[in-house]
């Protein structure tokens, strides 16, 4: 048995499964990875000010990949924009315990993260252009 | 598509030595067994034949004076008669090896190396197994030429590309026979006789169906045939090499050197109680293939219209018909492979996803096949065997469908196909 049993965990009880609504000016979408590399991650955040105060992912991929994504909202969920951008996959490998083979796996997370939140200030950012 | 996996990461931690620790379900009690393409279990009354073989009936087979070493021989004797029965051979024409892969790999540098003045090329396939494919690459650093016959979508060549390929210095043509990982049947019969037409030399790599089909290696125009006991209920660590001595007389350079065993073809101490468990496990196969081979199709065809009566977007991968009847590959989309199997409870396969590989490399075969990347990425082998039952079958149907359900509520690939998303639309985000 290799899998860490918080890896474990988050693969058979995943954390915030789902998804928020995609045209809400205060959600920020994150896809990365792609279909031919076996992994695909949509990992979404809503915002109020500059706090995130809900999170949802849906995850394609191996069980790393799935808990990797788990963990990553129920850390980004309560934190600020700012806060949410700093965190790091290492972070990620060390709490799972992430195999060496697995490490893109967080690789990944981490950029769904910041993938989101750019979403979320260009959204911002372009409402503010129109306005 | 650049997947690489260690875009921005610390790459240093990944180094090849390494293992890959995946595991493949949280239960630490595997309850049913469906790897059997990977290794069967020995068959108890194999096992039982073997095991006076270890400290009673004693002796090293290529003693020659004293009764010891001559039951260790007699004993050999009987089951080099058992795997020759099995594909209608001449005893004296079965070369025992450590394994498949020796056989495979006796067979492809020992015939290069002793008609590399006949000719320097060989005809092989490009979905081989590893054991006769990784040969062919040294060969070819030796300055031997390779043509790699590409198989169609099923997974087969025909006789006639082998035909077309054969030239004035082609030495050996060597297929695989049941493949490995998608389980298709190569038309081994036809080849052989397009081989014997020509006058090469046919290798056979039947690893893989000699429990459920039946070769002869005369009637099949086969020259050499590689053989695994492992595969075929027998005890790991033992395989045979089948060496035509007429019609024609193949020779052999041997690989390794040493005491002049197998007939000079392979030296070393030869592995008695493996060897008689071989016998044994031939000798069982041979009584029960055609029974084995209309249960195992029955079972398997279960666990066929159990999947695709329940899921949409799945696939089976590898001839529909011309197959090992035990294999099923299938190709559950838009679920991953290893995430797939982390779901099973208690179901021991394999998964065709490069996350479970060593390498992180998706497998050549199912690329030859042109299953697209994104595919060979959710495929799951399933190998029943002289073991499997209804009811595992059932047990295993049932925790993979609750596993791929579960997976394809997670799953962003699916959400946006029911979505009406073209997924080969999107501009995926990849480093």
């Amino acid at each position: 048995m290799a899998y860490s049993e918080k890896l474990i965990d988050h693969f058979n009880n995943p954390r915030n499964l789902g998804s928020l609504d995609k045209s809400d000016e205060s959600v920020g979408t994150g896809i990365v990875g792609a279909p031919e590399c076996g992994d695909v991650m949509k990992l979404q955040i809503k915002v109020e000010g500059d706090k995130i105060v809900d999170a949802k992912f849906k995850t394609f991929g191996c069980g790393s990949a799935i808990a990797s994504s788990s963990l990553a909202t129920e850390w980004v969920k309560g934190r600020t924009l700012d806060e949410a951008y700093a965190l790091k996959n290492t972070e990620i490998v060390e709490e799972l315990a992430l195999p060496p083979v697995k490490i893109h796996c967080s690789v990944l997370a981490e950029e769904a993260i910041k993938s989101a939140i750019e979403d979320f200030q260009n959204k911002k950012n372009a409402a503010a252009a129109e306005g | 598509m650049d997947c690489s996996k260690g875009h921005g990461g610390p790459r240093h931690l990944l180094t090849p030595e390494d293992p890959v620790r995946t595991s493949t379900s949280s239960s630490t009690e595997t309850t049913v067994y469906l790897d059997n393409s990977s290794t069967t279990r020995c068959d108890p009354r194999v096992v039982e034949e073997m095991v006076p073989y270890f400290s009673q009936t004693y002796g090293n087979a290529h003693s020659r004076s004293h009764a010891f070493g001559w039951n260790a021989e007699k004993a050999v004797d009987e089951a080099r008669e058992r795997v020759a029965a099995l594909i209608n051979s001449k005893p004296s024409e079965i070369i025992f090896t450590s394994g498949g892969t020796e056989a495979c790999n006796l067979a492809i540098f020992g015939v290069a190396r002793m008609y590399a003045e006949k000719g320097k090329h060989i005809i092989t396939t490009n979905v081989e197994h590893r054991s006769c494919m990784d040969p062919c690459r040294a060969l070819e650093r030796e300055g031997f030429e390779v043509t790699y016959l590409e198989v169609d979508t099923t997974g087969r060549i025909t006789a006639e590309q082998v035909a077309e390929a054969i030239r004035e210095d082609t030495i050996l043509v060597s297929t695989i026979f049941g493949n490995n990982e998608v389980g298709s049947l190569m038309p081994a019969k036809e080849i052989g006789a397009v081989c014997k037409d020509k006058g090469v030399i046919y290798h056979l790599d039947a690893c893989l169906g000699l429990d459920t089909e039946t070769i002869d290696v005369d009637a099949d125009g086969i020259d050499l045939l590689s053989m695994s006991s492992h595969k075929i209920y027998g005890p790991q660590g033992v395989g045979a090499l089948y060496v035509r001595r007429r019609r024609p007389r193949v020779r052999l350079r041997a690989v390794n050197l040493g005491g002049g065993q197998e007939r000079g073809f392979r030296h070393g101490t030869l592995n008695v109680p493996g060897i008689v468990g071989m016998g044994k496990a031939a000798e069982l196969c041979m009584q029960t293939r055609d029974e084995e081979k209309t249960r195992l199709t029955a079972l398997a065809k279960r666990m066929k219209d159990a999947f695709w009566g329940d899921l949409d977007h799945i696939y089976l991968n590898g001839h529909e018909t011309e197959r090992l009847p035990g294999l099923l590959n299938i190709s559950f989309n838009y679920v991953e492979g290893e995430s797939l199997m982390m779901g099973m409870n208690g179901v021991a396969v394999s998964s065709g996803s490069a996350c479970t590989s060593a390498t992180l490399e998706p497998s050549h075969v199912m690329r030859a096949l042109g299953v697209g990347e994104d595919l060979v990425h959710t495929s799951i082998r399933f190998s029943l065997g002289r073991f499997t039952t209804e009811k595992d079958v059932d047990y295993a149907v049932e925790q993979c469908l609750a596993s791929a359900h579960k997976l394809r509520e997670m799953s962003p690939l699916y959400e946006m196909v029911k979505e009406g998303i073209d997924l080969s639309e999107i501009e995926w985000k990849h480093d």
